[in-house]
């Protein structure tokens, strides 16, 4: 899967599922964390996801701002490990 | 009477060996602490507290994560006879500028002499203060206090603390809450703490896991105070660790047999869907004889959730009980479960909703499954008033009062708040509820509270952040809880008025909202509510009526076929 069409997926489940608001632009580089788009109520929601979709295990030590806090860093970080 | 110090020094005197704390934290080895440890490692900070001019009957703040370093602040704190209260670490979304104004107005209202922190977020405290006009005598980091020593009880300004001194604060977070410190005694602490291992029967066979808060009355004293301060094995991971990999609580209770735990209602259905199987192999939950549901409404369905989820590791349903509790009674008002499983009932929806009478149901009209929470625990009495302050007979729903012996000495600093608490000796809890045979269901909040998670948040302090936005006024905003049934807890919804009718301008308004918000309380909106001017229902005088903008809301989703 290129970065786009990881992009895509993610954005879409962000909008959908976790802000339920389906028409919502999610920006690349756009706070996620920390901006509390993403509270860490849905952090483990958010691992599970990736894990499922793209085969790639995030570890709980990693859900932070300081190791992702954007589509951009989530994507580099699945990328590194698949 | 004992006092807090009296009963650590002896079980330091008799069982100095005894594993009082293990403390988990991912990635490391299990930290057990002995009491042995525990009153050396406090007695360090006790020489530091001296050292720094403190004296018994301080306030002292501390912020510190869950560990080692804030287990000996805060009994050191004990041990020297000040007065400790636990102030939130600042988390990643909360803008450092409303931590520092949040803690600069605590510092007004409690007056510490001191504060503990790490080195590391030293300056951010520091930002926080004025010196030579405040009362903060000492910014402490953890790596200059003194090592752990042998105590010398007899110096310990603990030891002499009479039963009705103020031993601990405890502040819920925001603005508003932290206006209002509960200050209890070492008698109400210590009379709750007797009555309430009644209730649940306490015995040497226990063992408390929990990873809950500290700065909540739940964390800090069903799940800190009582263990250590009786004596039962506590077993402790952080909420932070907690939230990424709830896992871990239930790993934790199979490795060392935990019996009692106390969650919010919101963790039973988080962990229920939130653990993968793979992360329970060969986890055993048939110790666990009590986990009590407490600090948010609680319901049946995640209870049943939990249950299926876990019975094949060994859960017991009977493990399954509940609890009301409060600050201002210490902690727990009631408890239902033990010694036999929770009660429930079904009741009639329109006869609860309309009428406010709680009627057993009737043939297939619509009904509301109520979860009982108890009954009062011994030396508590709970009534149920009506606005005029009279008792009402069972199953009409009136707010909740309750007297006992151990309820709050004041709201700190505030006698104006705490006069306003009690009427006629009782103290009104702010909650709706009935009472059948002495049983209490809760039905609802008289105040505009949203409770998140279990944790209290104030509507005016997010919806006077809400007015720092650019297009939205000054009483135009309107904040409130709607419970979600898939979560467990309730969710934050901000209805806010703009004139513009630009839908990217309205979306703009609606995403600074949602930041400002929570960079500013660190409490993330589920939902951001534009709408045009005169939506907003008002009171009579001109005030946000919460209740009823709640309610339009709601039937707006509703004709938009949106689920809520």
């Amino acid at each position: 899967m290129n970065s786009d069409e990881i992009k895509a997926k993610l954005a879409d489940y962000l909008a959908k599922d976790i802000l339920r608001q389906p028409g919502r632009t999610i920006q690349p580089d756009e706070a996620l964390l920390t901006s509390g788009l993403i509270d860490s109520f849905h952090l483990v929601d958010l691992a599970l996801f990736v894990e499922d979709n793209f085969g790639v295990h995030i570890d709980d030590s990693e859900l932070n701002a300081s190791t992702f806090d954007s589509l951009n860093g989530l994507i580099a970080l699945i990328q590194s490990r698949q | 009477m004992p006092n807090f110090s009296s009963l650590l020094k002896n079980h330091y005197d008799s069982s100095p060996d005894k594993i009082s704390v293990t403390i988990l934290h991912g990635g490391q080895p299990d930290r057990p602490v002995t009491y042995r440890e525990l009153i050396h490692g406090a007695a360090g900070y006790v020489e530091t507290f001296s050292q720094n001019g403190i004296r018994p009957g301080d306030v002292v703040l501390l912020i510190l994560q869950h560990g080692i370093d804030l287990l000996y602040a805060y009994y050191g704190a004990i041990l020297h006879g000040a007065i400790p209260s636990i102030m939130p670490f600042l988390t990643e979304k909360l803008l450092p500028e409303r931590y520092r104004a949040d803690l600069a107005a605590l510092v007004s209202v409690t007056q510490p002499s001191a504060i503990i922190t790490y080195r590391d977020f030293e300056a951010e405290v520091r930002g926080a203060l004025k010196p030579g006009e405040d009362s903060v005598k000492a910014v402490i980091t953890s790596d200059q206090v003194e090592g752990p020593r042998s105590p010398d009880f007899a110096a310990f300004g603990g030891l002499q603390r009479k039963p009705e001194d103020i031993v601990l604060l405890q502040h819920s977070s925001g603005t508003t809450g932290l206006q209002k410190g509960v200050a209890l005694s070492h008698q109400a602490v210590i009379n709750q703490l007797t009555d309430y291992s009644k209730a649940i029967r306490l015995s040497d066979a226990d063992v408390f896991v929990s990873w809950l808060p500290l700065y909540h009355d739940m964390g800090l004293i069903a799940c800190w105070l009582m263990p250590i301060l009786l004596g039962y094995p506590l077993v402790i991971l952080s909420p932070f660790e907690w939230i990424r990999a709830p896992y871990r609580l239930l790993q934790a209770v199979s490795k060392y047999k935990g019996t009692l735990s106390w969650l919010p209602n919101f963790a039973y259905n988080f962990c229920a869907q939130k653990i993968r199987d793979r992360d329970l192999e060969g986890v055993n939950l048939s110790s666990w004889r009590a986990i009590s549901n407490c600090s948010e409404p609680m319901r049946w369905d995640s209870h049943q959730a939990f249950f299926e989820r876990f019975r094949g590791l060994g859960l017991r349903y009977e493990a399954l009980t509940t609890c009301y509790a409060m600050a201002e009674n210490v902690f727990a008002v009631t408890q239902g479960g033990i010694g036999g499983p929770v009660v429930f009932e079904d009741v009639d929806r329109e006869s609860l909703q309309v009428e406010k009478v709680a009627r057993p149901s009737i043939a297939e009209k619509p009904v509301i499954r109520m979860l009982g929470a108890g009954k009062a625990i011994p030396n508590t009495a709970v009534s149920i008033l009506d606005s005029h302050g009279h008792a009402l007979p069972d199953r009409t729903v009136g707010e909740v009062a309750l007297k006992s012996n151990c309820m709050l000495s004041g709201y700190y600093h505030r006698p104006d708040a705490t006069e306003k608490a009690f009427t006629n000796g009782w103290y009104l809890t702010g909650d709706f509820g009935y009472l059948v045979d002495g049983e209490l269901y809760i039905t609802g909040r008289k105040k505009d509270l949203i409770i998140v998670g279990g944790k209290n948040i104030y509507p005016q302090d997010l919806e006077l952040l809400a007015y720092e936005v650019a297009g939205v006024h000054a009483g135009r905003a309107s904040a409130f809880g709607v419970f979600n049934d898939a979560t467990g807890t309730e969710e934050v919804v901000m209805v806010a008025e703009v004139e513009s009718t630009d839908p990217a301008e309205q979306q703009k308004i609606s995403n600074m909202i949602r930041a400002t918000v929570t960079r500013g309380s660190a409490v993330a909106l589920r939902y951001v509510h534009i709408v045009g001017k005169h939506w907003l229902v008002k009171t009579s005088s001109g005030k946000t009526a919460r209740a009823a903008n709640r309610e339009k809301f709601l039937r707006e989703m509703v004709e938009k076929g949106q689920e809520f």
